[in-house]
C-alpha cells in the first residue's frame, strides 16, 4: 500500500483479515525479493563450514557412505542375505543411503534454518521467506556434491548411461519438494517444542527400514503392505529408478505425492509467515 | 514532506505469558487461531499479564520521541511491536515508510568469516541489495575506521569493533522511521561522539523512536517523552525534564553506605534542609541554594578535611566542594562536628546524590589519614534550565552588550 507521498504503509494488528490470495501474493513476492539475502546466508553458512575443517565435504557424505559400507559388509559376509536388487548391490545401498540423506536433509532444513537464525529472526525485520530460501540453497549445494560421488560411483560399477539419467535432476527437485514441504508444515510447532524434532529423528530413523534404502520391497507379508504405503517409498525408489534405469514401480503414487507436496510447499509458506510473529513472541526472551 | 505522521499507536496492548509451559500451549491454540484469523480479545488467560496496555501516540516527521522507563517496563516489547516483529493484541500501528532498527548491530555476522564478508551478510540482512552494498562497502569500511583488520575473521575482533563495523553498515539505512534501542551503550568516545552525529544526521528526515536509560542523551535528542510503567503511560509530554523527573521518582533512595575508619569516627546526620516541592523527593530549582546539615563525631584531634562530592544518575562525579579553601582550619570541638554547607543549585536537570568525605589534615595542609567515607547520604533532584547542549553544569555568568554604532 502507498500514501500519497508514496511511502509504504504497514499496519500491524492482531486481527488477520488479510486474505489468502493478499498472503501468498506477499510470501512469493518476499520470496522472489530475498533470492540475495537467502544466497548470501547460504554462502555465509557454506564457506564458514569449510574453513574451519579439514575434511571439509567428507562430511556430507560420510554417514551415509558409513552406512552403506555396513550393509554391504552384511551383505557380503552372508550375515544376511537380501533379495536380489537387480543391478550390483553396493550401487544399491549407496544410492539408497544418499538419496536417502537428501531427503532428510530436506525436511529438517526449514526447522534448521529458523532455529540457526532465532538470534536475529526477534531483533531484525526481514523476509523471513529468505531463511526458508537458504536452506533449499544450501540443500542443492549439498545435494550437488553427494550427486557427483554417487554418479562416479554408478559409473565405477559399471551401472552405465541411461537415457533416464536426464530425468534425474527432475525426480530429485520433486524429492527435494517433498522433504522441503514436509519439513516446513511441522517448523511452526517444532520450534515451539523440542519434542518435535526429536520425535521426527527417531521416526524418520525407523522410517528408513519400510523404506527400499538398503533392501528392495518384499513379495509378500505385513512389510510389503506398510513399505508399499509408505510414500518414502515411491519417492527413493523412482529418483534411484531413473540413475540406474530400472523400471518405474510407483510412478504414479510419485507423481500424485510431488503434486500435492508442491501445492503443500506453497500452503506451508504462507503457514510460515503468519506463525513467525507469534513463535518469536512465544521465544523471544 | 515535514511534518506528516509517520507512526500512529492506537490503543496498542500486548499479553504476555509469566510460566513458559503455559506460554507454548498458547503459542500453539494462537498459531491455529491465527490461520483462520481471530479477533483479538480483551480478556486475560490464566496466568497472562499485560506486556503493554492502551499506548497511544502520534509521530510525525523531524520528531523524536524518547522512551523511559525502568527495566521490564514494556519498551523493548512496544519496539518490537512497532518494527513488525510481533503483533499486538489489541490496537494497532500504522507506520509509513521504511523502518530502520537500530537494535542489534552486526546481525548475521559469522564471526569465522572475516570483516568484509560480513559487511555483505549483515547489509543483506538490512535489506541492502548486492549491488548497494557493492557502492558503499568502502563507505562503511571508512566509517568504521577498522579499514587494517577488515579481512580478519570477525571472532578476533574486540566488542567495540564489531560494534564499529555493525553500525557502519547501519548508519548506510535511509529510513523514514528510526528506532534506536540502547546501542550505543559499547564503543569508545571518540565513536559515540561519531555515531550521535550520525543519528542526528538520520533524524533531520525521519520520525525518531529512541529507547534510553541515559537521561541527558533523551534530554540532548528528544522532542517528546514517554514514560513507561509496567505496560502502562505514566506520563507523556513534550517537556522531557518533566517525564524525566517523574522517572527519576520512581526509583527507591539508594541504601547509604558508609565506611568508617579504624571506627575514628561516628556519621550522626547528613541531611538537606528547606522547603521542597515533593516529600520523598528533594527538588531543587536552578541557582537555588541547597543546604546540607551535617553532624559527625570523631576521636581525631588534628584540623579536618570535610568534602562532599555531588554524582549524576549515572556515578560520573560532577562536582566537590571541600572545605580545603572555604574553610582550612576545622577542629571538632568536643569530638563533635556540626554544620550547615549551602552551595549554589546551577546542574542541568537530574538526580544527584551526595558523598561525604572526612580526612585528617596536617599542619602543612596535605591529606591525612581519611576518617570516613559515606556513600549516598542524600540525594536531590534538579529542576535545571533550558539549553541547547546536554552539560552537567549550567555556569552562571555576566553579559556586557558593547554597541557597535557607538
Amino acid at each position: 500500500m502507498l500514501d500519497d507521498n508514496h511511502l509504504s504503509i504497514k499496519v500491524y494488528q492482531k486481527q488477520n483479515n488479510s486474505r489468502i490470495s493478499k498472503l501468498l501474493g506477499d510470501t512469493l513476492r518476499n520470496l522472489v525479493g530475498s533470492h540475495f539475502l537467502a544466497l548470501q546466508l547460504a554462502k555465509r553458512d557454506i564457506s564458514a563450514q569449510y574453513r574451519q575443517s579439514y575434511l571439509g565435504m567428507l562430511w556430507l557424505f560420510i554417514t551415509p557412505l558409513a552406512t552403506a559400507g555396513v550393509w554391504i559388509f552384511l551383505n557380503a559376509s552372508g550375515t544376511i542375505t537380501l533379495t536380489d536388487t537387480g543391478i550390483p548391490y553396493p550401487v544399491y545401498a549407496f544410492s539408497g543411503t544418499l538419496i536417502w540423506s537428501i531427503i532428510i536433509e530436506a525436511i529438517n532444513s526449514p526447522t534448521s534454518a529458523t532455529n540457526a537464525a532465532r538470534g536475529i529472526i526477534s531483533k531484525i525485520n526481514f523476509p523471513k521467506e529468505a531463511l526458508i530460501l537458504s536452506g533449499i540453497y544450501k540443500l542443492c549445494f549439498n545435494s550437488m556434491v553427494k550427486i557427483i560421488l554417487l554418479l562416479l560411483f554408478v559409473f565405477a560399477f559399471g551401472v552405465g548411461f541411461h537415457w533416464s539419467l536426464l530425468l534425474f535432476p527432475f525426480t530429485l527437485l520433486i524429492g527435494i519438494t517433498v522433504g522441503t514441504a514436509i519439513g516446513l508444515l511441522i517448523t511452526p510447532i517444532g520450534l515451539l517444542y523440542s519434542d518435535v524434532s526429536r520425535l521426527l529423528a527417531m521416526g524418520l530413523s525407523l522410517l528408513m527400514y519400510a523404506t527400499p534404502v538398503v533392501y528392495v520391497v518384499p513379495k509378500t507379508g505385513i512389510l510389503k503392505t506398510i513399505m508399499e504405503t509408505n510414500p518414502f517409498t515411491a519417492l527413493i525408489s523412482t529418483i534411484r529408478a531413473t540413475i540406474t534405469g530400472q523400471e518405474y514401480e510407483y510412478l504414479a503414487y510419485f507423481m500424485v505425492l510431488g503434486g500435492v507436496c508442491f501445492v503443500l510447499f506453497f500452503v506451508g509458506l504462507v503457514i510460515y509467515r503468519v506463525a513467525i510473529p507469534i513463535i518469536i513472541e512465544r521465544l523471544s526472551a | 514532506m515535514d511534518g506528516e505522521v509517520l507512526v500512529k499507536v492506537e490503543r496498542l496492548s500486548k499479553k504476555f505469558c509469566k510460566d513458559l509451559k503455559t506460554s507454548l500451549w498458547y503459542g500453539v491454540k494462537d498459531l491455529i487461531g491465527q490461520v483462520y484469523g481471530n479477533k483479538g480479545n480483551e480478556t486475560l488467560r490464566p496466568k497472562e499479564f499485560w506486556a503493554l496496555k492502551d499506548i497511544n501516540f502520534e509521530l510525525r516527521r523531524g520528531e523524536c520521541l524518547g522512551l523511559i522507563g525502568h527495566n521490564g517496563a514494556g519498551k523493548s516489547t512496544l519496539l518490537k511491536i512497532l518494527n513488525g516483529l510481533i503483533n499486538p493484541d489489541l490496537g494497532k500501528v500504522i507506520i509509513r515508510g521504511r523502518v530502520g532498527a537500530l537494535i542489534e548491530l552486526g546481525a548475521g555476522f559469522n564471526p569465522i568469516l572475516t570483516g568484509r564478508e560480513n559487511i555483505y551478510n549483515n547489509g543483506a540482512v538490512l535489506g541492502f541489495t548486492r549491488k548497494e552494498i557493492d557502492a558503499k562497502v568502502e563507505d562503511i569500511i571508512d566509517f568504521s575506521e577498522i579499514r587494517e583488520f577488515i579481512d580478519m575473521p570477525v571472532q578476533n575482533y574486540s566488542s567495540g569493533m564489531k560494534v564499529r563495523l555493525g553500525f557502519a553498515v547501519a548508519a548506510q539505512m535511509e529510513p523514514d522511521v528510526l528506532i534506536i534501542d540502547e546501542v550505543l551503550a559499547v564503543g569508545d568516545i571518540g565513536f559515540t561522539t561519531k555515531c550521535l552525529n550520525k543519528i542526528s544526521e538520520l533524524t533531520a528526515n525521519c520520525a525518531v523512536i529512541f529507547v534510553s536509560h541515559s537521561m541527558p542523551m533523551v534530554g540532548k535528542i528528544c522532542t517528546e517523552a514517554i514514560l513507561m510503567n509496567i505496560g502502562v503511560m505514566r506520563a507523556k509530554s513534550n517537556n522531557i525534564s518533566d517525564v524525566i523527573q517523574i522517572y527519576f521518582s520512581e526509583f527507591r533512595n539508594a541504601k547509604q553506605q558508609i565506611t568508617s575508619f579504624e571506627n575514628s569516627t561516628e556519621l550522626n546526620n547528613v541531611k538537606l534542609i528547606g522547603d521542597y516541592k515533593e516529600k520523598n523527593i528533594q527538588v531543587s530549582n536552578y541557582l537555588n541554594n541547597i543546604k546540607i546539615h551535617y553532624k559527625f563525631s570523631t576521636l581525631s584531634t588534628s584540623n579536618l578535611y570535610i568534602a562532599f562530592l555531588v554524582f549524576d544518575q549515572n556515578l560520573r562525579s560532577i562536582t566537590a566542594i571541600n572545605t580545603i579553601n572555604d574553610l582550612p582550619i576545622l577542629r571538632a570541638a568536643d569530638n563533635n562536628v556540626d554544620g550547615v554547607l549551602s552551595f549554589q543549585n546551577n546542574f542541568t536537570a537530574g538526580k544527584y546524590t551526595i558523598s561525604l568525605e572526612v580526612y585528617e589534615l596536617t599542619p602543612n595542609k596535605k591529606l591525612g589519614k581519611k576518617l570516613i567515607h559515606a556513600n549516598h547520604c542524600t540525594e536531590f533532584v534538579s529542576i535545571g534550565v533550558g539549553v541547547t547542549m546536554y552539560c552537567p553544569v549550567i555556569q552562571k555568568g555576566n553579559w556586557t552588550l558593547i554597541k557597535a554604532d557607538d
